[in-house]
């Protein structure tokens, strides 16, 4: 009996277990999953949380209801990956797992103390808050409802991020909040970046950066963070700016799994090193790494491992069989970005080609707008979490196509 | 130093060599002379690990790298090259523009 071991039920543990277990025979192969949390979380909702619009229960299934039945789901912290032994540790009772193949889908999250003063400094979840986890989100949610107003700074520590369009969308969301408040003249928002400009493809950088503007968002770009000041509510950056606060929304410093690092397979940041088209580990050719852990330059989001998913079932399935890895990832990533009041747009590329304007799945038709703003894309975005539950979750077949094409984009 | 170094360097649009070959130790005090930094010890150990990091993975490295890897801390590096540490760093020691992470 040979095992594939999934370290990880999140978007991409989930989906890979599902896709290899209709894939391996099971009298030859036996596949396990572990993940340390019971709960799987929508992580796209989280941007709703705050301004009220998704509850809590919106965003929360038990892990276990998408993993399949021939699959052993356990449920531990991960002690050590020993990828020369081709074995992993698990804190719970010891265990040992030995692997003929391994999956790494660890994700990546918020590291809050890399930064000074802002976990340790006072402010932390009284006027400083994150919305990149649930507690966060919901802890923020509670605080919004009672806030009279104020200096909103919004600080994004350090690239790379988990969703990095989340911090704008949430700036848009923002200010039609505090609007249908009748407070909006009560709050400042400010966009404090460490990126030049309001993203970092050109096109999009431009479109969104005349959005902040008509929205009186201001856009503090190049900012560094050093450290936060709680006696002062101030941060500031290293060139030696401050900017005084009434409510911090930190995006902390991203990093991946600890246990990564731990285990000397990662990057700084403990990023697994993984070919950017095969999605195999640079190091060891029996492991694969899907989503969020992987240090390649795509982004970190549920479509992008959507996408990545049949290149690596096709590549693990080749692999297995002694033959060449010919599934290449192209980078594709696919987001809708909410502009509030019941807007968002629509952005669309891959390694090579930034976001462009046009429509999209259907060329000439959309019904999606790519690059403007439009009702139709905000019920797409709002459609997604129906989707993610019901087909990405359970195996089904998406109505997007897979590979990025430039039929219907204007270059 | 002069510009006359320069004059048969080529560069790309936003002032980046496109070939790290063609550095010289030289060509560095010259590129830096053009953001109005004159090179001391300190700037070297920077531009030093720059060009071993980017001999050795085809990248210039993040600032959290070099932090890493370097007795140079984050607010050092900013007081060392004014603005943006990473980008300017990788323009002096003549390597090409580091790839923005999205």
């Amino acid at each position: 009996m040979k095992t594939l071991l999934i370290l990880g039920a999140g978007t991409a543990g989930t989906m890979i277990a599902k896709k290899m277990s209709q894939k391996l025979d099971s009298q030859q192969w036996r596949i396990i999953v572990v993940d340390r949390n019971e709960q799987h979380y929508y992580q796209p909702g989280f941007l709703f949380l705050p301004f009220g619009s998704y509850k809590p229960q919106d965003v929360v299934q038990p892990k276990r209801r998408y993993i399949p039945n021939r699959v052993e789901f356990i449920l531990s912290d991960i002690e050590r990956i020993e990828p020369e032994a081709n074995r992993v540790l698990l804190t719970e009772n010891k265990r040992a797992i030995s692997y003929d193949y391994l999956v790494i889908a660890t994700g990546c999250d918020i590291r809050p103390e890399e930064t000074e003063g802002l976990l340790d400094g006072g402010g932390w979840r009284n006027n400083i808050f994150d919305f990149y986890t649930y507690e966060g989100a919901v802890a923020l949610s509670h605080f919004l409802e009672k806030w009279p107003g104020g200096r909103l700074v919004l600080n994004v520590a350090e690239m790379p991020i988990k969703c990095p369009v989340a911090p704008l969308e949430f700036l848009f969301l923002a200010d039609e909040f505090f609007t249908r408040r009748g407070i909006r003249n009560k709050v400042e928002l400010i966009y404090a970046t460490p990126l030049s400009g309001a993203f970092t493809k050109p096109k999009s950088a431009a479109l969104l950066g005349g959005l902040l503007e008509k929205k009186h968002i201001h856009l503090e770009p190049d900012f560094a963070i050093s450290d936060v000041d709680s006696s002062a509510n101030a941060i500031h950056s290293y060139d030696g700016r401050e900017l005084p606060f009434d409510l911090l929304i930190t995006i902390p410093v991203n990093g991946g799994a600890k246990v990564i690092g731990q285990s000397g397979m990662g990057n700084d940041l403990d990023f697994v090193p993984t070919d950017k088209f095969t999605l195999q580990s640079k190091k060891w050719p029996n492991i694969w790494v899907m989503g969020d852990a992987a240090d390649i330059p795509a982004s970190k989001a549920g479509a992008v491992v959507h996408f990545q998913l049949e290149v690596v079932v096709e590549n693990i399935l080749a692999h297995m069989a002694g033959r060449e890895l010919h599934a290449k990832f192209d980078g594709h990533a696919s987001c809708y970005i909410e502009t509030g009041f019941n807007k968002a747009l629509l952005i669309d590329f891959n390694y090579d080609t930034e976001p462009l304007p046009g429509h999209y799945p259907i060329p000439g038709i959309g019904p999606f707008s790519l690059l403007s703003e439009s009702v139709i894309n905000h019920w797409g975005k709002l459609g997604f979490r129906f989707m993610y539950w019901n087909l990405m979750m359970r195996g089904l077949p998406m109505p997007v196509p897979d590979k990025f094409s430039m039929a219907g984009k204007q270059a | 130093m002069s510009e006359d170094i320069l004059a048969n360097i080529a560069f790309d649009a936003d002032g980046f060599m496109t070939d790290a070959n063609a550095w010289t130790p030289e060509i560095a005090h010259a590129l830096a002379a053009r953001e109005g930094i004159e090179l001391t010890e300190r700037h070297w150990v920077v531009l030093n690990y720059a060009r071993a990091e980017f001999k050795a993975k085809g990248e210039a490295p993040t600032l959290r790298n070099i932090t890493k890897n370097t007795d140079v801390s984050t607010k050092e590096l900013y007081a060392l090259f004014p603005g943006g540490p990473g980008k300017l760093a990788a323009k002096i020691a003549g390597l090409k523009k580091p790839t923005g992470c999205i």
